[in-house]
C-alpha cells in the first residue's frame, strides 16, 4: 500500500529537492502519524454517540481503583482493604488485582496535571485504552519491520489500528486490563524477538521489563511466558540454537521473574504454582544445552561424548521428574488452575467450573465472530503463514508460533479473539506487503524496461533483446494492475467493515441502551444509572446490597453502596450462597439475607423492554452455582421437561423463587404491549405464570422509569407482640 | 428608643400572602404609618416573632408616598438589624430608614416584603406513596409591632382550596383559597395571637441544601458558570414502598407531592449547557431557546419523592460582553446572585468568581450582607492558580436573585501569558528532539561496532560531498546546454564562448576538488562496498563532461563557420545520443549511491 501510494507523492516530494530515502522516511513518519491519529479517533465513536464515561462492569472497578489511588496515593492504594465489597469478608485490593492500569492511568493523570493541565481522572480513563491502541499500532510497525521489512511494519500497523477483534476492548471507556495489556504483551513479543535476533543484553533486558509491565497489567502474562519457552522449544529442536537465543531467553527470564514477583497478586506464584513451570524446564533444559555444547566443543571424541550425552540427559531427566513429582505431591508446586484447564480443555469448564462457564465472553467462539472481528484478515492469514514458511526465520518462527497458538486459544474463548488479533494482523500484513511488494515489482521494472527502451532509440539491440524477453509481460502486467486493484478493494472492504463494526457493536456503554422508537428516533434507557444513582442518594451509606455478581463493580462503584458480591469471583461459596438466597422461597430467602445483613436487593429485569440479558435469563446459572455448593438447590425443580420456562406451565418452584418474585412484582397488572394480555413478558415473548405476587419479609423500594432495575428493601422484623 | 413611645401607627395589613411557592413564605405588609405625635419621625421599627425571625430571608421595605404619585416611583429603603435591650428578647427587630423624615400628623405608606424559608411543616410528617401531602402553617393574627395599631387586618392566601383546617375567629372569611381576617382596631403593641393553617400542598418543595455556583472568566470570550446542587424534596418523607407501577398509572393521585421536573431560567445567550452528575451525563433535559431568554427544564434521574435526595451539576457558557465591564484597568463583573432555578429555596449558597490568573486589586459588592473570603484555584495552563472569590450566603430565596459586582484589575497582556506557554512547551519538546538526535549517547567508545558506525557516518559525509560535486558539474553542463540553445537563438558566438570558458575553469576546480575526496574515501575499509560505484560514477561524469565539451565545441565551430543549422544538428545529433544516454547512467548511479 506504501509503495502504490509513493508513486503520486513522489513528484511532489521531489520539489523539494529530498533524496528518495527522505522522501521513503517523510512518507513513512507520515503514515504512522495518521495510522496513530486514526487508532486513536476510530475508538471515539462511544464518546460521540453517547458521552465520555466508563462502559461495562470491570471497567468501573478499574475506575473506583484509579479514583482511590490518585486520591490517597501508592501506599494507601496497595494496603487497601475494600469494606464495600463481598460484605462481610471485604477484600484486600492491593493484594488481589494487576496494578499496571490503574498506575498507568494515575501516571498520565499526575503528568498531565503536572504540565498544567487539568483533566479529570475519568476522562484520563476513558481515554486510556485509545492512547495504548495508538501506542499498539506503533510497535505493531516495529514488529513488522523486525519480522519482515518495513512495509510489512506499516500495514500491519494500519490493520491493526482498524482491527475490531482489538477495537472490541480498547474503545474509548473500556477501561480494562485489556486496554493497556494488549500493548504490552505485543511489546515484549518485539523486545524478545528483537533481543533473539541482535542477541544483545540491552534487549533482553527490555524484553523483561516489557513483561514486568505485562504480567502488571493483566493475567494474561501466563500466555507468554508459556508460549516463549514453547519458542525456546521449538528453535533447539529444529536446531536453531545459537548463543543470541541464550542470552536472550536467560536474562529474559530470569529478570522477569524476579520482576514478576514483585507484583503482589502473582509473588511466588511465579516459581510455584504449575502454569509456570513450562519457562522453568526449558530454562533449565537451556542449561543442560549449553553445557553439552561446551562438552562437545571439548571433548574431540564423538563417542565419548555419545555416552556422557546419554548419562547427562537421563540424569537431567530423571532430576526434572522427581523434583516435579515431588514439588506437586508435597504441594508446593500447585497444580494448574480450572481457568488454565478451560483453555486446554473447552469442556472443562462446563462440568466443573460453572462460575466460569456463566460468562459470555468465556464461552467457545462461533465462526461469525472470527468473521465479524477479523474479516479479511481471516484469509490473509493462512498467506501469511505461507509466506513466512518461505522465507523462514527465527523471528518468523516466532511470528507463526505466536499466530497459530493465540488461533486456537481464540477459537477456545470468545475474549481470547483479542490475544490472537496482534498476531493475526501482522501475519496479514506480511501477507499484503508480499503480496502488493511483488506487484509492484513487476510494475516497475517494466516501466523501466519501456523508458529505457524508447529514450535509447529503437536502433540498440540490447532493448530489442530486452523487448523481446518482456513479450509475455502485457498480460502479467495487466494481471497485476487487478491484483493490486483487487487488494486495494479487499483492504477498503476491510477498512469500511472495521469503522461499520466499531460504531455499531463495539461503541455501546452497556450501562447506557438504546434503541430505536418507532418513529426512528434514538431511545436511551438510562435506567442503570437511575437505580444506582437512587441507591448513592437515598439509602443509609452502610445499607448492603445484594444482588447477582455481574453488577457488583457497578453498584459500588456508581452507588457507593457495598454489596455481597460483584465480578471478582474468587470466593464461590459467597456467589453460591445469593444464588441459593436467590432461588429459594422467600422465607428461606429472608433467613439467607438476614444472616448476611443484606439491606436492599436489586435485580434487573427486562420483561417491560425486551432487554434480554437479565437476571431471568441468567437464572439458570444461579440455580447451578448454588446448586454446585448447596445441594438442596436443585437444576430440575426449575425446569419443566428439561425446559426452561416463565409461563403458567412453569415449575412451581420457579414461579414462587425470590427471583421470580422480585422480577415480576405487580408485572401482572402491566399491559406492556398492544393486544397482548397483561403481564406479558417482552423479553421471553410469554405471558407470565404467577401474575398474584406478595412480597412478605421485602417491599418495593424503588424501580427505575422502564422497570430495567427493581431494588427492594428488607423489611426489619414484625414486633413479636 | 425613645420615640417609637410617642408615635401612634396605623398599620393596616393589607395581605399576608402564602404564596403559590413551595417552601418560602411571603408576606407583604402595607402599612400606612402616621405620625400623631410631637416629634418627627425617621425611623420605623419592624419586629418579628422569633419563630419566624429564625426563618427570614429576605426583607425590603419600600415606600410610596400617599400623595398620589405614580407608583412606578418606588424606592426601596435602608434596613438594618437592630437590638433593643428594652424589649422582648423572643423578637427580632428591623430598622428602616425613612427617606424623609415624616413630621407630626403626616402620614405615609410602607410596603414591606419579608420572604420565609422553612416556615411550612409537613403533618403529618411521613406519608405514603397514596397519602395526600398536608403542611401546617403557624402565625399570629395581630402583626407584631413595636407600636400601637389602628386598624389591621390580614389575608392568607393557600395554595390550594382544599384546606384541612384552619383556626377560626370571629371575623373570618374564606374566599376559595383565601382567607381573612380582621379588620381590627387598635390594637396595643406586641399583641399576638396564634392562627395555624393545615391544608392540602402539592406544590413541589424543593430545597437545595447546598448550591455552589462556579463563575469562570475567560478573557477569550467566555464566561462559564457551573452549578452544582445538592436537592431535596422538603416535604413530608415518603414511607413505605415506591411503586412504580401506580406511580406511572396514577400519578396524580399515587405520588402526587413528588415532583418531576425543575425549571432554569438561563440568560439569553446561554450556549454549550450540559446537565450531568457524579456518574455521567442525564439525558432527560430540554432547552428552550429564545431570543429574550434559554429555559432549560432538567429532570432529575428519578422522580423526586418526600424525602429524597439527588445532586447534580449544570454547565454553561455566557458571552464575555454580557456581564464584563471595563473602564481603562478596572473591570466589573456584573452578575445575577442566585440561581437560575425558579421556585428554589437554597440552604447555603456558595457564589465562586474564579478570575484569569494575574488579577489583582479584587473586590466584590453585593445589595445584601454576605460573607466573603478569598482561595485559589489551579485549572489549566496556570503556575499560581487563580483567585477566587468567594461569596457565601445562606438561606436564599428567588428574591435575591440580585446582581453583584466583582471588581478587579487585569491587564491584557496577560491572555497571551497561556498560548506563550504552550508554544515555548512544544519548542522545549521540539529542541530536545534536536538534542537527542544530535548526542552521542553510546556508552562504550571503543567497541567496535560504535567505531564502525563512526567510520560509515564519516564516509557518508564525504559521498555526499562527491554527489555535491558531481552535481555541480552536472549543473555546469545544463549551463553549457543552455548557452548553446542562446546561440541558436541570438547567433551571439562570443557570448557562448564566455560561457565555455568559465565553465572550464570552474570544472577543473572541480576535478580538482573531486580528488582528495576519493583518496580519502579510499582510505576507508567500509567505503570498500561503494567505492566501485562511486569510481564508476566519476569515470562516467567525466565522460559525459567530454562528450558535453565535444558537442558544444562542434556547435560553436559550426555557428562560427556559419554552416547550416540543420548541418550542425546532423554533427552533434550522434553525440546528443550519447550524452542523453551516459545521463542516464550517471543519474541511476546517484540513485543507486543515495539507496545505500
Amino acid at each position: 500500500m506504501a509503495a502504490v501510494a509513493n508513486m503520486p507523492v513522489s513528484d511532489l516530494l521531489k520539489s523539494f529537492k529530498l533524496k528518495t530515502k527522505q522522501q521513503e522516511l517523510l512518507i513513512r513518519v507520515s503514515i504512522l502519524c495518521l495510522v496513530y491519529i486514526l487508532a486513536f479517533i476510530t475508538r471515539l465513536f462511544s464518546v460521540l454517540r453517547y458521552e465520555s464515561m466508563i462502559h461495562e462492569f470491570d471497567p468501573y472497578f478499574n475506575y473506583r481503583t484509579t479514583l482511590y489511588l490518585t486520591q490517597n496515593g501508592f501506599y494507601d492504594f496497595w494496603n487497601w482493604f475494600d469494606y464495600e465489597s463481598w460484605y462481610p469478608l471485604g477484600r484486600i485490593v492491593g493484594g488481589t488485582l494487576y496494578p499496571g492500569l490503574m498506575v498507568t492511568a494515575a501516571l498520565i493523570y499526575r503528568i498531565l496535571h503536572f504540565l498544567r493541565f487539568a483533566v479529570h481522572i475519568r476522562e484520563v480513563c476513558v481515554l486510556t485504552a485509545p492512547f495504548f491502541a495508538s501506542n499498539t499500532t506503533l510497535v505493531a510497525y516495529f514488529f513488522g519491520k523486525e519480522i519482515w521489512d518495513t512495509g510489512a511494519g506499516l500495514v500491519a500497523a494500519i490493520l491493526i489500528a482498524v482491527c475490531p477483534g482489538y477495537i472490541s476492548r480498547s474503545v474509548a471507556g473500556s477501561y480494562d486490563n485489556e486496554g493497556v495489556a494488549i500493548f504490552a504483551l505485543l511489546f515484549t513479543f518485539y523486545l524478545f524477538v528483537k533481543a533473539v535476533n541482535t542477541g544483545s543484553l540491552a534487549w533482553s533486558l527490555a524484553s523483561a521489563f516489557g513483561y514486568f509491565y505485562m504480567v502488571s497489567a493483566w493475567g494474561g502474562y501466563v500466555f507468554i511466558i508459556n508460549l516463549i519457552p514453547l519458542y525456546v522449544l521449538v528453535l533447539l529442536i529444529t536446531g536453531r540454537y545459537s548463543m543470541r537465543l541464550y542470552v536472550a531467553y536467560n536474562c529474559m527470564y530470569v529478570l522477569g521473574m524476579l520482576l514478576a514477583m514483585q507484583i503482589r497478586f502473582v509473588g511466588f506464584q511465579h516459581v510455584q504454582s504449575g502454569e509456570h513451570m513450562a519457562a522453568m524446564g526449558v530454562f533449565f533444559l537451556m542449561q543442560v544445552f549449553y553445557f553439552l555444547d561446551w562438552v562437545k566443543h571439548m571433548l574431540s571424541d564423538t563417542k565419548l561424548f555419545q555416552a556422557f550425552l546419554r548419562i547427562t540427559v537421563t540424569c537431567a531427566v530423571t532430576v526434572g521428574t522427581i523434583a516435579l513429582g515431588l514439588g506437586m505431591l508435597s504441594g508446593y508446586i500447585s497444580p494448574w488452575t480450572g481457568r488454565f484447564y478451560s483453555l486446554l480443555d473447552p469442556t472443562y469448564a462446563k462440568d466443573h467450573i460453572p462460575i466460569i462457564a456463566s460468562v459470555s465472553e468465556h464461552q467457545p467462539t462461533a465462526w461469525s465472530s472470527f468473521m465479524f472481528d477479523f474479516h479479511i484478515l481471516l484469509f490473509l492469514f493462512p498467506a501469511g503463514l505461507y509466506f513466512c514458511f518461505k522465507r523462514l526465520s527465527d523471528a518468523t518462527i516466532f511470528i507463526v508460533m505466536y499466530g497459530l497458538t493465540s488461533m486456537y486459544f481464540a477459537g477456545v474463548m470468545v475474549r481470547l479473539i483479542l490475544v490472537a488479533t496482534p498476531a493475526v494482523c501482522l501475519i496479514s500484513a506480511i501477507a499484503v506487503s508480499a503480496t502488493v511488494k511483488n506487484l509492484t515489482v513487476l510494475l516497475r521494472s517494466k516501466n523501466k524496461g519501456v523508458q529505457t527502451g524508447s529514450t535509447k532509440g529503437s536502433g540498440s539491440s540490447k532493448a530489442s533483446s530486452k523487448a523481446l524477453l518482456d513479450q509475455s509481460q502485457p498480460f502479467q502486467k495487466n494481471g497485476a494492475i487487478a491484483l493490486l486493484f483487487g487488494a486495494f478493494y479487499l483492504l477498503s472492504k476491510y477498512a469500511t467493515h472495521c469503522t461499520w463494526v466499531t460504531s455499531e457493536a463495539y461503541s455501546s456503554p452497556s450501562i447506557v441502551l438504546a434503541a430505536r422508537g418507532a418513529h426512528g428516533s434514538r431511545v436511551i434507557f438510562d435506567d442503570y444509572r437511575e437505580a444506582y444513582f437512587w441507591l448513592r442518594q437515598n439509602t443509609p451509606p452502610d445499607a448492603k446490597v445484594m444482588s447477582w455478581w455481574d453488577y457488583g463493580y457497578q453498584i459500588t462503584a456508581m452507588g457507593n453502596r457495598t454489596v455481597i458480591v460483584d465480578n471478582n469471583t474468587w470466593n464461590n461459596t459467597h456467589i453460591a450462597t445469593v444464588g441459593r438466597a436467590m432461588s429459594s422461597y422467600e422465607d428461606e430467602a429472608i433467613e439467607i439475607m438476614r444472616s448476611l445483613d443484606v439491606d436492599y436487593v436489586l435485580v434487573v429485569f427486562g420483561g417491560v423492554t425486551g432487554y434480554s440479558s437479565d437476571d431471568i435469563n441468567k437464572f439458570l446459572w444461579m440455580v447451578r452455582i448454588g446448586g454446585g455448593v448447596f445441594p438442596v438447590i436443585k437444576e430440575p425443580d426449575y425446569l419443566v421437561n428439561g425446559e426452561y420456562r416463565v409461563d403458567k406451565g412453569a415449575a412451581p418452584k420457579m414461579l414462587n423463587c425470590l427471583m421470580y418474585k422480585l422480577c415480576y412484582y405487580r408485572f401482572g397488572e402491566m399491559l406492556t404491549e398492544y393486544g397482548k394480555p397483561p403481564g406479558y413478558d417482552r423479553a421471553r415473548g410469554v405471558e407470565i405464570g404467577n401474575k398474584d405476587i406478595k412480597l412478605e419479609h421485602l417491599e418495593e423500594a424503588f424501580t427505575t422509569s422502564n422497570w430495567i432495575v427493581r431494588i427492594y428493601k428488607v423489611k426489619p422484623p414484625n414486633n413479636r407482640w | 428608643m425613645a420615640i417609637s413611645r410617642y408615635v401612634l401607627l396605623v398599620f393596616t395589613i393589607a395581605m399576608l400572602a402564602s404564596t403559590a411557592i413551595s417552601d418560602p413564605i411571603l408576606t407583604k405588609v402595607n402599612r400606612h404609618v402616621e405620625n400623631p405625635g410631637p416629634l418627627i419621625m425617621s425611623e420605623v421599627l419592624l419586629a418579628f416573632p422569633e419563630l419566624q425571625s429564625k426563618n427570614l430571608a429576605y426583607l425590603t421595605a419600600s415606600s410610596h408616598e400617599t400623595k398620589g404619585k405614580p407608583k412606578g416611583s418606588v424606592v426601596s429603603l435602608p434596613i438594618k438589624a437592630v437590638n433593643l435591650d428594652d424589649r422582648p428578647s423572643a423578637a427580632t427587630f428591623y430598622s428602616v430608614l425613612l427617606p424623609k423624615e415624616v413630621a407630626a400628623g403626616e402620614s405615609f405608606t410602607l410596603d414591606v416584603l419579608a420572604v420565609f424559608t422553612h416556615a411550612l411543616r409537613p403533618v403529618p410528617e411521613q406519608i405514603t406513596q397514596a397519602d395526600i401531602q398536608l403542611v401546617l402553617y403557624r402565625d399570629s393574627v395581630y402583626y407584631l409591632s413595636p407600636y400601637e395599631v389602628k386598624v389591621q387586618s390580614l389575608s392568607v392566601k393557600l395554595p390550594d382550596s382544599k384546606i384541612e383546617s384552619y383556626t377560626k375567629l370571629e371575623s373570618t372569611k374564606v374566599h376559595g383559597s383565601e382567607i381573612k381576617y380582621g379588620p381590627y382596631e387598635n390594637l396595643p403593641p406586641f399583641s399576638l395571637s396564634p392562627i395555624t393553617f393545615h391544608f392540602e400542598s402539592n406544590l413541589p418543595f424543593a430545597v437545595a441544601q447546598e448550591l455552589v455556583r462556579e463563575i469562570e472568566i475567560s478573557h477569550w470570550g467566555n464566561v462559564q458558570v457551573t452549578e452544582h446542587y445538592k436537592l431535596i424534596h422538603g416535604g413530608a418523607k415518603s414511607k413505605g414502598e415506591f411503586s412504580r407501577r401506580d406511580f406511572q398509572a396514577r400519578p396524580n393521585d399515587r405520588g402526587a407531592s413528588a415532583f418531576s421536573f425543575l425549571v432554569a431560567h438561563l440568560p439569553a445567550r446561554a450556549r454549550s449547557v450540559y446537565y450531568r452528575d457524579l456518574i455521567g451525563n442525564i439525558s432527560t433535559s430540554h432547552l428552550r431557546v429564545d431570543s429574550r431568554k434559554s429555559e432549560l427544564v432538567i429532570e432529575p434521574r428519578y422522580p423526586m419523592l418526600g424525602g429524597w435526595k439527588t445532586a447534580f451539576t449544570i454547565g454553561y457558557g455566557l458571552p464575555l460582553q454580557d456581564f464584563l465591564y471595563e473602564s481603562e484597568e478596572n473591570r466589573f463583573l456584573n452578575m445575577t446572585f442566585g440561581s437560575p432555578m425558579i421556585e428554589l429555596v437554597i440552604d447555603t449558597l456558595i457564589v465562586k468568581v474564579v478570575l484569569p490568573e494575574g488579577s489583582s486589586g479584587i473586590s466584590a459588592a453585593a445589595p445584601f450582607p454576605i460573607k466573603q473570603w478569598q482561595e485559589t484555584k489551579i485549572s489549566h495552563l496556570d503556575i499560581g492558580g487563580r483567585p477566587v472569590v468567594v461569596l457565601e450566603k445562606t438561606n436564599v430565596v428567588p428574591e435575591h436573585n440580585q446582581y453583584f459586582q466583582v471588581y478587579y484589575k487585569f491587564s491584557g497582556l496577560s491572555m497571551l501569558r497561556e498560548p506563550l506557554m504552550l508554544i515555548s512547551g512544544f519548542l522545549f519538546v521540539f529542541a530536545a528532539c534536536i538534542g537527542y538526535m544530535h548526542a552521542d549517547t553510546s556508552i562504550s567508545k571503543s567497541s567496535a561496532s560504535y567505531l564502525a558506525k563512526q567510520q560509515w557516518e564519516e564516509v557518508q559525509v564525504l559521498i555526499q560531498k562527491v554527489q555535491n560535486v558531481i552535481n555541480r558539474c552536472l549543473a555546469m553542463h545544463d549551463n553549457l546546454e543552455a548557452s548553446l540553445r542562446d546561440l541558436s537563438r541570438t547567433g551571439d558566438v562570443q557570448a557562448c564562448k564566455a560561457a565555455r570558458k568559465s565553465a572550464d575553469g570552474l570544472l577543473k576546480e572541480l576535478s580538482k576538488e573531486m580528488k582528495p575526496l576519493l583518496t580519502s574515501l579510499q582510505a576507508y575499509s567500509s567505503a570498500a562496498q561503494i567505492l566501485p560505484k562511486v569510481e564508476e560514477l566519476v569515470a562516467k561524469e567525466r565522460e559525459l563532461q567530454e562528450k558535453v565539451m565535444l558537442k558544444h565545441s562542434t556547435a560553436v565551430e559550426g555557428y562560427e563557420r556559419k554552416s547550416g543549422a540543420r548541418d550542425i544538428d546532423h554533427r552533434v545529433a550522434l553525440l546528443q545520443q550519447k550524452i542523453t544516454a551516459l545521463k542516464q547512467e550517471v543519474d541511476d548511479l546517484l540513485q543507486f549511491i543515495d539507496d545505500i
